[in-house]
Formats: C-alpha cells, structure tokens, sequence
C-alpha cells in the first residue's frame, strides 16, 4: 500500500508541526508514505468563493501529483471534502474520480482503512475537542447533534487511546468556529463572534488544549486565543496521537 | 416600513452584534429552541424516515405540480371557494383589493402570511384606505414598530422584553416600563380581540393545502387564524403554489415534523382544516407565483420549494444566531432566505449566499431535507458568474488560482509570506487587514514542511 501525503497550502506554509507528526504518525504505523513536492492547494479557496472555475489549474496539479497513490491521506478534513466532493478534470476524468474515492481524512484513515486500536501517545492534558463541520457534517467523521442515530466519534475514539488525556465535555459540542474560508474576512464581525463563543465554551468547561481534525478551524481560534493572552493552545490531532511517551 | 437600504448582511450583522448581551441573549434563545428541536426529535419514532418520507412527498409534488394545482383548484371550486391566479405579487395585491372593494371592506385582519409580507400587501392596501393588522402577536409587534419580521415562525425574536414594553407603551398605552410577558400579552390580547369582532374580512396564509379534497391547514399557537375566519364574513387565503400535499394522510407526516423542527412542540396548538364557507360566508383562495415557477426551471435549486417554513434552519445556524433575521434584508431570512432570495433579485441579495461558513447544520435539520449548504455554494458559482461580485475580489482570486496553480509560484509565494510574518509583521497586522482586527495571525515558521521534508526525508528515501 503506498500512500501520498496530501499536505495543504496553509499548512504547509504555516503549520509545519502538524504536517510533520501527521508523516511520522503514519510512518510509525507502518505505512509507505511519501509526500509529492509539487503540491499546492486543493482549489477550495476559490471554489468557496464562487470561483470554482478558476481551480482547474488546481485540479489538474492535484490529479498529477496523486494519481499514482492507492490512497492519498490528508490532515485537513476540509480540504480532504473538497477533494471528494468537487475535484474534477478533464484531461484525467477517470483518475480525477478515482482520487475522489481514495482519498481519506487521517483519523479516517487510521479507524476506517488501518483499523488503529491502540497507540503509543501520551499526552496527560485536559483537551476539548473542536469538530470541524467539514468534517462531522461533511465526512461524517462524528455524529452530528442534529441527526438522530447512535452515538460514534471517531477522533475521540483515537484520542481515547492516548495515555493521560482528558477530554472535557461541551456546552454546544459540534456548533461552528466560524472561520469559512473567505467568510473569515468578508464576514468579520460575525466570524469572530462564533470563534469567541466556541473559545469561551473551551475555556469555561476547563480545556487547556484545543484540538480539531482541521487546521482552518484552530488558525482561526488560534488568532482570537492569542489575542486574548489566553494560556489556552491549540493542537492538531496528529500531534496529540504522536505525541510520545 | 423601516428598510435596511443598501447595506449588505456583514455590516447589518455587525451592528446587531455590537450590543453583545443583546446578541448574546439572541443566540442563546435560539439555541434553547433548537435544543427543544433535538428533544423532539429524538423522541420521535422513525425521525429520519418521516424526514425522508417528506422529501420525497414534497419532490413528488414539485414534479407534478400542475396536476396538483389543477386537482387542488377544482376541488376547491366544488366546495364553494372561488379561486385566483396571480402571477407575482401586484397581481395579488390587486386581487385581493378587488375583493375587499366589492364588499366595501375597510379593514382587515391578518394572520400567518409570510406570502403577503413578501408582496407588500399591507402597504399596497394601505395607500388604497383599507387599515390592515397582523394578529400573530410577534408579527403585530413587529408592525407597530415599522419593521419587518425577523424570523418566520418567531418574527420580533431580536426584541427583547423590554423593547416590547417599550413599544406597547406607545402604540397601546401600558404603564411605562412595564416589560412582563404575560402583562403585555393580555393587553395585546384584549386589544386584538377587538379587532377580530370588528372586522368584516381575514386574511390567512396556508401551511398545506391538501389537492385531494381542496382544505387548506393553517397551524398555529395562538389560535388567532381561527378567531378571524370564524368572525369574518368574506375569508381570504393566499398561498404560494408549492404549498401543495397531494393527500389527506400526508398531512400525517408533516403536521408531525413541523411544529418539533420549528418550535420542539409535539404539534402545534392550533392545526385548523378550512375547506367550505359558512352559510352567509365567502370563501377565497389566490395560488400565487411570484418567482415560484422561475425558480423551478432552476435545477440545481428547485428543491427549496420543499419548504414547510418551520425555521429550523435559522434556529441552528450560527450566522443566523450571532447576525440576526433583520441583516439578511429578505422577508424570508436565514440560511433558507439565502436560497430563496437570489431567485427573486440576484443583485439586490447577491451577498445572501455568502453569508454562511457552509457548515451544513442547515441541511441536517431540515425536516424535507433541501440541501441548503450545497444550495449556497452553488449560488455563489452562478452571482459569480453573472457578475454580481466586486472587481477587487474576482481580481485577487484569479491572482491566487494562478499562484496557487504552479508549484514554483506557490513555493516562492509561500517563502515571502512567512518572511513577512517573521520579519515585517506590521506589513500585515494592520487595520487594513479584517483577519488582525480582532485576531492575531499565525507565526512565520523558518521552514515549510515541503522544505524540511525535501532535506530530511528525501535523503532518507535515497539511502540504501
């Protein structure tokens, strides 16, 4: 099984950690993982924005980098949704869908295809959990509040198994951060407003790390934590699960 | 009525989010609701498949919707309602004028009608001397203060209790600061009752009309669509054309979802069947368009006439919550009115679509399950398309698809950016930039993970 490490534009640029225990997380466990280093962006910026017909040029980059790959593995559940719901080509149509359906989430990846039940991970930390809605609602990663069904979690299954961890509960558990995309800037006053109000439910129920499957969600809580001169951090899930003892 | 003007929904939102306990009591009662949603819903046997059985109802009718009509309008003819076409909304105004002419009628009374708030009609009647007054207690608060609702099933949920007080002080003479509940209840009430004896004509709206048999089924909690129709002497109903269910027993499925999706109510107080006039009575129905057919010939967006307007999706959504009805500048607010709104006017609300962070909240808890968030970002490909964007954003995206499009481009790029943030952060954390407002930005690491990976592993890759 040979996997293509799918690192997105942001996180490549400004979140380096995340992206680095997401690689050794999976080389730990045993995968043949290599990252291809003509990689940029998977097109949402501007598909968001109403400019999916200008991503083409992104689309076509993602499909030559991944094609070869019998799985593409990303830390980033939007952008990994994107990818699965919109990529397309028209010089590769038929590797374009099949990307489609060969690309996971990492948590996905690690309870679904590598079938994780256990970790070496410690991380002896109060930790909440930030669902990003892309996702809980998007890769069903999590049931969402507003389906009625059993209950299932697949990052706090992970988290779970890391030693020491504590993860506290939430006044509203799976309500946006507000950051999406663009709206992060054309909406300010309201995108704010939501990141406040998931920060404060962090904080109030004792969370001193915040954790997500999404980057974009914790850049954005990130900016208003450290504003604020909180104490409270924010951490991918990958540094949480390869974290080591 | 008191117009929002130009302004867009990102200001409208921002200045009702600037009294923050005001805006955090809204979000709050919202979110109470939408608890009582979940309750429910979880209460209810077979949830998912009553949603799942009213989607399909509902796409069955929107498919067949001329036979449906067609079938509707006959039977109600055979029960003794006269009934009308109107293609938009003056063609509705003018019809029901004509009625109330007839009859010499100068004032009317009016309950559960999103439609005639969407067509003006209170206006329209108005500069013709008929007084028009909306019963439902929120949406006659909302109109003895000139505004319009901002929710559909909860039109004055933005004004607190005081406001309220205040307003009543004014329009109805209560005592100055009084803001109990249920003290200004009962002088709206006694007030109200009043104008149910009085007037010689009511005005309702329809949440289902039943083809088979020609009823229509108004549901409320206050009861007043039946004190008024029951007092009147000439009945009038305007509903849209997709209001349409094809059979009684279908009633069975959504009378079941829509107060627990609206309000987290096993049903609603009131659920009344109207469907033959009283001997001395006169009975009208006008099936109004306004945009509906329009919005059937657009595929991808079709399926918001499944619409019930229970307003669950406003109840959940975060923007909704934080922003308010009223910064959405449609009669229809919420993730719902951002569908609806660009069908009516795409360069009046074409900013509607984008005021969502796509979470897809909408969607789940839509009882007919429309596919709001998708709805949303394909709105934004089509007022993209036609030009209803600014020139500076088209220009800075095609600037970003052509970095991000080439590796070399997007590296460089990559490198300059986190130089700026190490050394010139002041380039960016400026009140120019809407992101360092009231957020920092992420730090400038030295090295990007393409760059170690290209010295660590790549090498790693290479040895024997």
């Amino acid at each position: 099984m040979k996997v293509g490490l799918f690192i997105p534009c942001y996180v490549n640029q400004f979140y380096p950690n995340a992206a680095k225990a997401t690689l050794q997380l999976l080389q730990k466990l045993g995968v043949d993982v290599a990252y291809p280093a003509k990689q940029t962006c998977c097109g949402q910026p501007m598909a968001n924005s109403g400019f999916e017909h200008l991503s083409q040029g992104c689309n076509d980059l993602f499909v030559e980098n991944f094609a070869e790959f019998d799985y593409v593995v990303g830390p980033s559940a939007s952008c990994v949704l994107h990818i699965k719901d919109h990529l397309h080509s028209d010089t590769a149509p038929e590797e374009a869908m099949m990307i489609r359906e060969k690309i996971y989430e990492l948590v996905e990846f690690l309870t679904d295809i590598l079938k994780v039940d256990k970790l070496d991970a410690r991380f002896p930390h109060k930790v909440g959990m930030h669902q990003s809605c892309h996702g809980l609602r998007g890769l069903h990663l999590a049931k969402m509040s507003e389906l009625v069904g059993p209950p299932f979690s697949k990052p706090e299954k992970l988290l779970n198994m890391v030693e020491g961890l504590e993860l506290v509960t939430l006044d509203r558990r799976d309500d946006c951060c507000g950051f999406g995309g663009t709206f992060c800037v054309a909406e300010e006053a309201v995108s704010v407003k939501m990141g406040k109000d998931r920060v404060t439910d962090h904080i109030k129920n004792g969370a001193e790390y915040i954790t997500s499957p999404d980057l974009s969600c914790l850049m954005h809580l990130e900016g208003i934590l450290h504003r604020d001169h909180s104490n409270v951090k924010v951490i991918h899930i990958a540094e949480i699960l390869n974290a080591s003892l | 009525m008191r117009d929002t003007g130009t302004k867009k929904h990102a200001a409208l939102a921002e200045e009702f989010i600037q009294d923050k306990e005001k805006a955090d009591w809204h979000d709050g009662a919202l979110w109470w609701i939408r608890q009582k949603r979940d309750i429910q819903a979880n209460q209810t046997p077979q949830w998912e498949e009553l949603r799942e059985a009213a989607s399909a109802i509902k796409m069955n009718v929107i498919s067949n919707l001329q036979t449906y009509l067609l079938q509707f309008e006959a039977n109600l003819k055979k029960n003794g309602v006269k009934v009308y076409w109107a293609a938009n909304a003056d063609e509705h105004n003018q019809i029901v004028y004509s009625i109330l002419k007839e009859k010499n009628i100068t004032e009317m009374v009016k309950s559960k009608s999103m439609l005639t708030e969407e067509c003006n009609l209170n206006e329209y009647l108005e500069e013709r001397g008929i007084g028009v007054i909306n019963s439902d207690l929120g949406e006659y608060i909302q109109q003895i203060d000139n505004e319009p609702p901002s929710h559909i099933v909860l039109p004055c949920i933005h004004k607190r209790k005081e406001e309220i007080g205040a307003l009543f002080h004014i329009h109805l003479g209560t005592e100055e600061g009084l803001s109990d509940p249920t003290a200004l209840t009962r002088v709206a009430r006694k007030h109200l009752r009043n104008v149910f004896l009085t007037r010689r004509a009511a005005l309702t709206g329809a949440n289902f009309a039943v083809a088979e048999t020609g009823e229509y089924v108004v549901c409320t909690n206050e009861g007043n669509a039946d004190m008024g129709a029951h007092l009147a002497e000439v009945q009038i109903c305007s509903m849209g054309l997709e209001k349409i269910v094809p059979e009684k027993k279908h009633l069975a499925v959504f009378l079941r979802l829509l107060a627990r999706s609206a309000t987290g109510q096993p049903i609603t107080i009131y659920s009344s069947h109207f469907k033959k006039p009283r001997p001395g009575q006169e009975m009208h129905l006008i099936l109004v368009d306004a945009g509906r057919s329009r919005l059937l010939g657009r595929e991808d967006f079709r399926n918001s006439l499944k619409c019930i307007k229970c307003g669950a999706c406003m109840n959940t959504c975060p923007v909704y919550r934080k922003g308010s009805g009223l910064s959405y500048h449609n009669t229809i607010t919420g993730p719902i009115g951002a569908i609806l709104a660009p069908n009516l006017d795409m360069k009046k609300h074409a900013d509607l679509p984008f005021a969502s962070t796509l979470c897809g909240s909408c969607s789940n808890v839509c009882p007919v399950k429309i596919n709001i968030h998708d709805q949303l970002y394909k709105w934004r490909q089509v007022i993209v398309k036609e030009g209803y964007v600014a020139n500076s954003k088209a220009l800075s995206m095609k600037a970003m698809a052509f970095t991000l499009s080439s590796p070399a481009a997007y590296q460089a790029a990559g490198k300059t950016g986190r130089w700026v943030l190490n050394y010139a952060p002041f380039a960016i954390n400026n009140k120019f930039n809407p992101w360092y407002k009231q957020r920092d930005m992420p730090g400038g690491p030295k090295e990007s993970f393409g760059e170690w990976y290209a010295k660590n592993q790549v090498k790693k890759e290479d040895q024997p």
